[in-house]
């Protein structure tokens, strides 16, 4: 199952995840509880395992239900582990106390979809941008001011002292989401989860926020684990990107490679589904049949198996593993190659 | 190629009374749907093609309003039509696919009286039975099993439920179908297929097709002819091909520039336009996007550019493309 694992030992990762599980509970009624017996679980993460090189930016995509932003929040303890581990520069995050969990958090931070609803509508951008210095710098309480100034800059919202005391609706979109990025760096985090961190920005405003992202990222020496539904906005910063299907890694592998030699048959649809700007070049391929099912009951053995346009008759029986089939490229799929 | 226009839009301009003033959302916009045609509208959010698109079906509730213009569909003027005669234009010769399905359809109806309640509005006469007939064939059409058709809202996947609302649609044989961001909240798989239906759909029907969205990609992939809005305005329309190989208009051109591209070796960089769209109740004078064109003269501040053919087909709305002194 760990043949992520099996890469050289030497290289420094950031971020790993062993065989991280999560199940949610689903709410039933008392009777059904009572007469059904059993409880029913959301398979939302089922088993993945991946490491993440300092200073990469690793891609986490998939359709909506995949498990994607599931495996985010639980990267940096925001949601609690069924099973497995996860372990931050070196550190396993479950055998911290809640405190130091929080003190931690300086070095991990997160930049969410929507600005709107990640900036506290009654507090002005600049004690909203403050907050992480209060928090984890309170001996420097007399810099905050200058480096909260800093930090506007350095996100693009020049002048610093006009935006310092705007207040989040008198600003636009694109700005807002700079206030966002500028508030998950002003603590200095090593890792940055960015889950669809420009999918409400519009197509001229989201060129010059990946921009921004990507130079921020240079400078600040920073890791990102970047969660999109949106693989052609992934191309322009990810490093390397895992798909997954279901709560699983269907595919693992740099960006290059996934684009331009898919190999895992869900991959191969997901790429193909993808619209591409160019009237010249529309798609001739057929999509696969369904949609993605229900993760309470998962299809046995591989997940993608009764939609697979290459699937045999054992894929219904043995789930397949991640493996390595040439360096650095990972696909859970048997029959990957045949295809 | 001369192709017979089903619906002419004239002068329509959509203004919204805010506290700040007026707002026009659509300002003096013209073009043609014709007959059997995709046409995809882009512009960015706030550009005003939702609101042009509701405009169509007269669908602009106060405190906006149609402020100028005609809609000619089929020879007349929907504008001049009362209560009755819109409510029948509405459904049974245009109709419209919202971008959330589960907003548009009744939680607490089942997809079969959905399909009946929409031929007994629109044709009185027909009979229940004849009615289920054909919306288990519609249904049937649009790949959905027949054991669906009593499911309700909730128990379909998105998919399915946007199919439906085309379903709708089409029941009525309508000539255009207005599809207003459909497939935004669709997985890329299941809006591919969805697309390919309304692909097949349009042979089929013949019908045309209005595609309203901000996935340039997306109306590369599908439209026959691409109308680009900025602020309010049409900026170019014309022949699919000939835009996206050869834009015309500043705006077209950076927008085309910044869409990303799955395919390695197309736009490894990504155009970054400056600035923002502007906010429309203090539009910039002149050419509303002058602040972010990178060819701005110093005309475009001053006075509006028209909506003018350079070619046939083809219809920019730019200065550079004008005769004008200074």
């Amino acid at each position: 199952m760990n043949s992520v694992e099996t890469l050289k030992q030497s290289e420094d990762y950031i971020l790993e995840l062993h065989n991280i599980k999560k199940y949610f509970p689903v709410q039933k009624s008392l009777l059904e509880q009572i007469f059904a017996g059993r409880k029913d679980f959301v398979r939302a993460v089922d088993d993945v395992s991946l490491n993440i090189r300092r200073g990469e930016a690793f891609g986490l995509a998939g359709e909506s239900g995949s498990g994607k932003t599931t495996i985010g929040r639980l990267s940096i303890g925001l949601e609690e582990l069924t099973d497995g581990s996860v372990v931050f520069n070196g550190i396993d995050l479950a055998s911290l106390k809640k405190e130091e969990l929080r003190k931690l958090r300086q070095k991990m931070q997160v930049i969410f979809q929507d600005p709107m609803a990640s900036l506290n509508p009654r507090m002005t951008l600049g004690s909203s941008v403050m907050q992480g210095l209060i928090i984890h710098y309170p001996e420097l309480s007399d810099q905050h001011r200058d480096m909260v100034a800093e930090i506007f800059e350095k996100v693009g919202l020049t002048p610093a002292n006009y935006y310092f005391n705007k207040f989040p609706h008198q600003i636009s979109g694109g700005q807002r989401q700079r206030v966002v990025i500028a508030r998950a760096l002003i603590t200095r985090p090593d890792l940055v989860l960015a889950d669809e961190p420009v999918a409400m920005a519009d197509v001229s405003v989201r060129a010059l926020l990946l921009d921004l992202m990507v130079q921020l990222k240079n400078e600040f020496n920073l890791t990102y684990l970047f969660i999109t539904h949106d693989l052609a906005t992934a191309k322009y910063i990810c490093d390397r990107i895992g798909i997954l299907y279901l709560g699983k890694l269907a595919e693992v592998a740099t960006v290059q490679e996934v684009y331009q030699k898919p190999m895992h048959p869900y991959t191969k649809a997901l790429l193909a589904a993808i619209p591409v700007p160019n009237p010249r070049k529309r798609r001739t391929e057929v999509m696969p049949a369904g949609e993605i099912p229900n993760p309470i009951n998962p299809p046995p053995g591989c997940r993608f198996h009764p939609r697979c346009p290459i699937a045999q008759p054992d894929c219904a029986v043995d789930e397949p593993p991640l493996v390595e089939v040439e360096p650095g490229h990972f696909v859970a799929c048997k029959y990957a190659k045949l295809s | 190629m001369d192709k017979k226009a089903l619906m002419e839009i004239k002068d329509l301009s959509v203004t919204y009374q805010t506290r700040l003033g007026p707002v026009s959302a659509v300002d003096h916009v013209s073009f043609d749907i014709y007959k059997g045609e995709i046409l995809g509208l882009v512009g960015e959010s706030g550009c005003g093609k939702s609101t042009l698109g509701k405009a169509l079906l007269r669908m602009i509730d106060p405190p906006g309003e149609i402020s100028t213009g005609e809609i000619i569909f089929k020879g007349e003027d929907i504008m001049k039509y009362d209560y009755n005669k819109l409510r029948n234009f509405r459904g049974k010769r245009a109709s419209m696919i919202f971008q959330d399905p589960m907003t548009s359809l009744n939680p607490v109806q089942r997809m079969d009286e959905h399909l009946i309640e929409a031929i007994g509005v629109h044709e009185p006469g027909v009979k229940r039975e004849s009615a289920l007939k054909r919306s288990k064939k519609m249904i049937k059409r649009l790949g959905i099993g027949a054991d669906r058709l009593h499911s309700y809202p909730h128990q379909l996947s998105g998919g399915m439920r946007q199919r439906v609302m085309t379903g709708i649609g089409l029941i009525l044989n309508a000539n255009l179908i207005i599809a207003d961001e459909a497939t935004t909240s669709l997985d890329v798989i299941v809006e591919a297929k969805l697309m390919d239906q309304l692909r097949e759909i349009r042979e089929e029907f013949g019908i045309s097709l209005l595609m309203i969205t901000h996935n340039i990609a997306l109306v590369a992939e599908m439209a026959d002819r691409i109308a680009v809005m900025y602020a309010g305005h049409m900026v170019e329309i014309g022949d699919i091909y000939k835009i996206f190989e050869h834009p015309k208009h500043p705006y077209t051109q950076g927008l085309l520039a910044s869409v990303p591209n799955i395919q390695f070796d197309a736009n490894e960089e990504l155009y970054k336009m400056p600035g923002e769209p502007p906010n429309l109740t203090h539009p910039p004078k002149g050419c509303r996007f002058h602040p972010r064109c990178p060819h701005a003269m110093p005309i475009c501040s001053t006075r509006e550019p028209s909506l003018l053919e350079i070619e046939k087909g083809w219809l920019v709305n730019c200065w550079l493309y004008q005769k004008h002194q200074d």
